[in-house]
């Protein structure tokens, strides 16, 4: 269970280093990725600015302020909470975003086999964050660098920069283990105890 | 009691923040019991995460999680409060909308079909505006929950029929919870609604899941119900985050109705770790704000 230290571009052996139950803290680039941007740029055909080859993305849609741009907000945009959503609404966005170059994915709750597979053809990891403690994650953000498709506000592409983001921890790897696949296992097979016990026949 | 709608607005207002920022008393402690009983080491992490967060966001005066949620009001009106229906309906909206500008908040509200956001929380039938009437005198409660994303796109509704008997009820509770995983970010408060209509049943499956720990179902089969499922779903191993452990649930706060002779419903209606709600009580002594 090894700690790595991660800051983007990060390429396909780091990404491949990671195995589940390792952690990892997030420095430098992180794109705040959603719902709404990912079925503008897969369904809808709109493209990003961002070049997000070697890229870590985090699911989610951020409570903003609107303030003067200066060089510590160059978007005009100071970050209020900054959180993470429940990432298996996304499961079918995981591959294309990996075949943009996304290496990392930072969600909550776990994605599901078809993103498993695309982890392990194409490289590629899921951490673990803990959701719903925001008011301790947007304590790890510098600042908001950038943003995209900022039309679909709070659903636009944010580009944060966040400094020792962790430790996450990772939860599936590109090596076919994902932890939520082996508690949901775990769990299943403990259905009929389970039942037993409340007197079920 | 005469209650002026402008006061009305400026406690919607304020309980929205409110609540988005400090968790009851009973989550804390539901918490720290949680807390003391794991036994998986990575669920005590997670845990204490948690647990850490709720200090962060009192410290940094922080929203506790990012999603602001589908913000809901429950009104109770006591005997003697005077204040017109439509009044009180629009001043809670305009309560909301201000806190979603002046704080600002994330809206986190959009139109169904275009997907359109106001930023104001608010839409068509949003904020949903439950209201009820209590025998206590010349006292107006309003209560405010956020309810999250995660854990409300984790509802479940089955018609089940006499013949199923309590059986579907239990199988149904077990097969949710399983169901949900890690999505609903447990540790969570499950609620069950049991009887009544379809849409009724649902209600109450909310109004159990938004119910302060600690609190039992009026009804003695009820109660008994929801002690029996909240020791049974902590033996499903599911733990905080879906990430295995056993405190998968707070607790199972169980609903009921009387219903029809041929039906047998059961919902489910899940509360996720980040357990808010806020109340305030107007009365002629001025307004006092608690959970």
């Amino acid at each position: 269970m090894a700690h790595h230290v991660l800051e983007p571009p990060i390429t396909e052996e780091q990404v491949r280093a990671l195995r589940v139950n390792d952690t990892v803290t997030l420095e430098g680039a992180l794109y705040g990725i959603r719902d709404a941007n990912q079925i503008a740029l897969f369904d809808k055909g709109r493209k990003t600015k961002f070049d997000l080859r070697g890229a870590a993305a985090i699911h989610t849609a951020p409570n903003v302020k609107k303030v003067p741009p200066s060089p510590e907000h160059p978007t005009g945009y100071a970050p209020v909470c900054v959180g993470t959503t429940t990432s298996a609404r996304m499961e079918r966005f995981t591959r294309p975003l990996l075949e943009l170059g996304v290496r990392i994915i930072v969600g909550k709750g776990g994605l599901a086999k078809g993103s498993l597979e695309a982890f392990s053809d194409l490289g590629g990891a899921y951490l673990a964050i803990i959701g719903g403690t925001a008011a301790l994650e947007t304590t790890w953000i510098e600042a908001i660098e950038d943003v995209d498709l900022d039309d679909l506000n709070p659903e636009s592409i944010w580009k944060f920069r966040v400094k020792g983001f962790g430790p996450l921890l990772v939860a599936m790897d590109s090596h076919g283990a994902s932890l939520y696949e082996a508690v949901q296992q775990e769990s299943r097979s403990r259905r009929a105890q389970t039942l037993a016990r409340l007197g079920v026949k | 009691m005469k209650v002026e709608p402008k006061a009305v607005e400026e406690v919607a207002r304020e309980l929205y923040v409110r609540a988005l920022k400090v968790l009851p008393p009973d989550i804390k402690q539901g918490f720290a019991r949680l807390a003391a009983g794991e036994t998986d080491a990575t669920a005590k992490r997670v845990l204490g995460t948690m647990i850490t967060n709720i200090r962060v966001a009192e410290e940094t005066e922080n929203l506790l999680c990012q999603d602001t949620g589908i913000p809901i009001y429950n009104v109770w009106i006591g005997r003697g409060v005077e204040i017109g229906g439509p009044e009180l309906k629009n001043a809670i909206r305009r309560g909301c909308e201000r806190a979603t500008r002046e704080h600002p908040l994330r809206s986190s509200v959009v139109h169904p079909i275009t997907r359109r956001n106001e930023h104001t929380s608010c839409g068509p039938g949003v904020p949903p505006i439950h209201i009820d009437f209590s025998d206590e005198s010349e006292k107006l409660v309003i209560e405010m929950i956020p309810k999250g994303s995660g854990s409300e796109n984790n509802s479940w509704l089955r018609m089940a029929i006499p013949a199923e008997g309590v059986d579907a009820i239990k199988t149904f509770v077990v097969d949710c919870v399983l169901e949900a995983g890690g999505k609903t970010c447990p540790p969570t408060i499950v609620g069950v609604g049991v009887g009544g209509t379809s849409d009724l049943c649902m209600a109450l499956a909310k109004r159990a899941a938004t119910r302060p720990l600690g609190s039992a179902c009026a009804d003695a089969e009820g109660a008994k119900l929801e002690r029996e499922l909240s020791e049974a779903v902590n033996l499903l191993g599911v733990g905080p985050q879906g990430l295995g452990g056993d405190s998968t649930a707070f607790a199972v706060h169980v609903e009921i109705a009387a219903t029809h002779i041929t039906m047998n419903p059961v919902a489910v209606n899940m509360q996720c770790h980040s357990a808010r709600r806020a109340s305030a009580s107007i009365t002629p002594a001025g307004v006092e704000y608690g959970f």
